[in-house]
């Protein structure tokens, strides 16, 4: 029931984005029927569409989960950018640096340090907030600034390869390669670069989900989230779970990189996050902060995104950037209906609550009409 | 103005707020309405204010059926409405925010000069003594609310709706705040009161209205009958108005307080070379008008505040606790009933199984299996079934969120919780705030009772009934200092409230 519930309402804004998209694409002059069916058939297809719809998908399911355990715990995160930039590029350096170990020492090598360099660069703000008040907000859009400076300097002046023209760095070692899911599905061909990485991210889905709702620690961080002074007054330190949080958001971020370099380029390219930081907040938003929602919100953004590619090249007048509109449509949708709930909540609620509660629930409503307002 | 209420019936969902009421206030006369919450009170008066319209039933005014089907069309007829929480521009002056909404003069220009100088003339017909060139952050609760009615009276108000209105304010702002609705009256201004608190119904009502859940029960003269009476109306059963309790049998001192002072952020001292004791198996109540640093002291000894705000001896058990953290200081027995209980006490959308661990959360039998991490589910839902149970938590159901809770049962639960530690020393702040007739009597009896089993209780309350009733000894506190230690049996609220204010005995 309550799941059900849950689900209605993305669902209503997915279709809101869908009918006003369609929209526009008759008034640009085009067949929105058309235009869907190439945007949704090419996602769906066999292996192709499948395999790199999901290949997409990963890592909007590390960023938006990275974004889902920040608002957890209260904090917002719109760092996850900087943050999979910094880890991407460490485990990269790690796969560089050690290439000569064996595999079983060497992926797990690679992952720690993409798993740390992320949680490093997420807790500087984390810091600077427990220790003095300065907003995570603002600090972790300035390191996004700093992180793509800085691995795109390191590229540049120490791990290009001689005589590379492109900004990269060199391979890294064949041990810290992970395997593509080609070579245990049939059917699949292993040039699609889906790999063990999109099971890491649904393992790490099910880690949070657990982290969150059946570990004290959990607790601790969603009573900070919720209630910070309540948490205090429970005994738990705020400043130690800001840092906490923002170092776990960060990891999750982080994982992106054993996606990018162990499974897919086996290098640090660099640029080639296509915003998946901030699209990651917009899969939060639409999956409730829930990780099972952020698997959903997920593959849905990545349908779109694989789906932009024949829509550019088989209509007539529509671009692309139906992709973008249709994903900013759905955001507005999904922020429209917080808005909608909260202003709702007072009437709706008043009735379910029972007697006791009818006349404060009321005045709660009236206050969130009149801010409306 | 004569306003009556016919057959007014209003529905939210399956809740009936309001089923045919049927109340007549006459022409220049106060009247309370009284109740407990959820009872209908503020749903009914809303209803006349035009915030919600009825579902069915008519309002009249002065004899006259009228359509309310917004504020704007009750304040054309002469209603006003002050609000429990004030709706105030705090940054703005007194007649800002009095003209806000009806600003003189044309769509170019703002007069305020001749606004300023007719609030100052209604001012001084009400002796409200309002500034109305002040800025409104920087006046006392008590101003604030003179402000609201000033509001009310200058878009010429007849009849004003006053919504709990001395739930913010100290005994001695609620004695002037009566002179002035007693003034209102005199000019002919009809008042209208909602309030739960019956001590006020008598001292300032010439009628009242009881409701419960969402109908009338009783339209009375207030001379006419008596607390007891409104009481068992209100609650539809007899209600114990006095706290019973055998003399304290006070043990070993529990909590050592030695010229603790705590500095505020601000610099300021909040406390000030502050010494008592708490013995084991007595009530220690502190009296004082709110904000002397009762908070402060409270929060110091839960291990609330930073260290170095804090500096004095606090000794629990023989033992210096000043460097214990929350976490440490509630492990080693001491249980804190928060003032406020939404901002510190509760995680509103947390479940109540959820809520009722906090604080133990981290420990057995909270946790279980992979070395104390996991939340051990079922120990949970048990430890939460059984604070439902002993403090008869309604409904007595765990997985809701506390945000479902009225105000009592949210307290209830809280209590419940801390109480389970089990303490051997309870920190309770403002016990019975906002909560209804019947569970405020069941909570001074659970504080009696864990007394009675050899607790320390030090007990903080803004209601001077409550600590006299309750305390085996009463410190008041004024301007950070204790102003005296008194005797809660012989002495007089008088006698507090002049130790509360500063003045000498």
């Amino acid at each position: 029931m309550k799941v059900l519930r849950d689900l209605f309402f993305p669902l209503i804004a997915v279709a809101c984005a869908f009918l006003v998209g369609a929209l526009i694409v008759l008034l640009v002059g085009d067949s929105p029927v058309e235009t869907y069916r190439l945007l949704l058939g090419s996602a769906f297809s066999w292996p192709d569409g499948i395999g790199y719809t999901l290949f997409f998908a990963t890592p909007l399911i590390f960023t938006g989960l990275a974004v889902a355990v920040a608002l957890r715990g209260g904090l917002l995160n719109i760092g996850a950018e900087g943050q999979l930039y910094v880890a991407a590029f460490a485990t990269a350096w790690t796969g560089i640096t050690f290439a000569n170990l064996p595999a079983v020492l060497l992926v797990p090598l690679c992952c720690i340090a993409g798993l740390g360099g992320g949680a490093m660069w997420a807790a500087i703000p984390g810091i600077l907030k427990a220790r003095f008040g300065s907003h995570e907000v603002i600090n972790t859009i300035m390191l996004n600034f700093v992180a793509v400076a800085l691995v795109g300097y390191l590229t540049q002046y120490h791990y290009r390869m001689p005589g590379d023209p492109i900004m990269e760095t060199g391979l890294i070692g064949a041990g810290a390669h992970i395997p593509r899911l080609g070579a245990f599905i049939p059917g699949l061909p292993a040039r699609i670069p889906l790999n063990a990485a999109f099971l890491l991210a649904l393992l790490s889905c099910w880690l949070v989900y657990v982290l969150l709702w059946k570990t004290k620690w959990g607790y601790e961080i969603r009573a900070t989230g919720q209630n910070p002074a309540a948490a205090e007054y429970g005994g738990v330190s705020i400043r130690k779970e800001v840092v906490l949080t923002m170092a776990i958001s960060g990891a999750l971020a982080g994982m992106v990189g054993i996606n990018e370099v162990l499974g897919y380029r086996y290098r640090y390219y660099d640029g080639f996050s296509d915003n998946y930081g901030f699209t990651g907040i917009a899969v939060a938003l639409l999956g409730r902060n829930h990780p099972f929602g952020v698997i959903v919100a997920a593959l849905l953004f990545a349908v779109l995104q694989r789906g932009g590619v024949p829509v550019d090249a088989f209509t007539q007048l529509v671009s692309k950037d139906i992709v973008l509109i249709l994903q900013a449509l759905v955001i507005l949708f999904v922020a429209a209906e917080a808005a909608f709930r909260k202003g709702g909540r007072g009437k709706g609620e008043g009735g379910s609550r029972g007697k006791g509660e009818g006349e404060r629930g009321k005045g709660e409503g009236e206050r969130g009409k009149s801010g409306k307002i | 103005m004569k306003l009556e209420l016919r057959g007014i019936t209003k529905r939210f969902g399956a809740v009936l707020a309001n089923d045919h009421l049927d109340i007549t206030i006459p022409s220049g006369t106060i009247h309370a309405i009284v109740g407990e919450n959820g009872a209908g009170k503020s749903t009914a008066m809303r209803i006349a204010y035009g915030f919600y319209t009825a579902d069915s039933g008519e309002i009249l005014v002065n004899g006259q059926a009228r359509d309310i089907r917004a504020p704007r069309d009750a304040i054309a007829l002469g209603i006003g409405m002050v609000h429990q929480h004030f709706m105030l521009v705090r940054p703005m002056t007194v007649t800002e925010n009095i003209v806000l909404g009806a600003e003189p003069g044309s769509a170019w220009s703002l007069d305020l000069r001749k606004a300023a100088a007719s609030i100052r003339a209604l001012s001084e017909e009400f002796k409200l003594a309002v500034d109305p060139d002040a800025v409104v952050e920087d006046l006392s609760v008590g101003q604030q609310q003179r402000v609201e009615l000033l509001k009310a009276l200058y878009r010429r108000a007849e009849l004003l709706i006053l919504d709990e209105p001395t739930a913010v304010l100290t005994p001695q702002e609620v004695e002037e705040f009566f002179a002035i609705l007693r003034r209102m009256r005199g000019q002919g201004k009809t008042v209208i009161i909602i309030t739960h608190k019956l001590s006020e119904v008598l001292a300032i009502s010439d009628d009242v209205t009881v409701m419960r859940d969402g109908r009338v029960v009783g339209n009375l003269r207030t001379s006419e009958t008596n607390a007891a009476e409104l009481a068992r109306l209100m609650v539809g059963r007899d209600v114990l108005l006095r706290v019973e309790k055998r003399p304290a049998k006070a043990g070993a001192t529990v909590l050592s307080v030695r010229g603790l002072s705590i500095a505020g952020r601000d610099g300021g001292r909040r406390l000030d070379n502050v010494s008592f004791g708490v013995c084991a198996g007595e009530i220690v109540g502190v009296a004082g008008v709110e904000g002397n640093g009762q908070t402060e002291l409270i929060e110091a000894l839960a291990g609330l505040l930073p260290e170095s705000q804090v500096s004095g001896a606090i000794s629990f058990g023989g033992r210096d606790i000043r460097q214990l953290s929350a976490r440490r200081r509630r492990e080693a027995g001491i249980a804190h009933v928060p003032e406020d209980r939404h901002r510190r006490g509760l995680l509103l959308e947390f479940s109540l199984s959820e809520n009722v661990i906090l604080g133990v959360h981290y420990r057995a039998p909270a946790v279980s299996g992979l070395g104390s991490v996991l939340l051990d589910e079922p120990a949970i839902q048990r430890r939460a079934e059984l604070v439902i149970r002993e403090f008869d938590v309604r409904p007595p159901n765990a997985s809701l969120p506390a945000r479902a809770l009225s105000g009592g049962n949210q307290q209830k639960l809280i209590i419940g919780r801390e109480f389970e530690l089990p303490p051997a020393l309870l920190l309770i702040s403002q016990p019975t705030r906002g909560v209804d007739i019947g569970a405020i009597e069941f909570i001074h009896r659970k504080i009696v009772a864990l007394r009675d089993a050899g607790c320390a209780v030090l007990l903080v309350s803004a209601e001077l009934e409550e600590v006299t009733a309750l305390a085996d000894r009463l410190l008041v506190l004024h301007n950070g200092r204790v102003a005296g230690e008194v005797d809660p049996v012989r002495a007089t609220h008088e006698q507090i409230g002049l130790l509360m204010t500063g003045g000498h005995l």
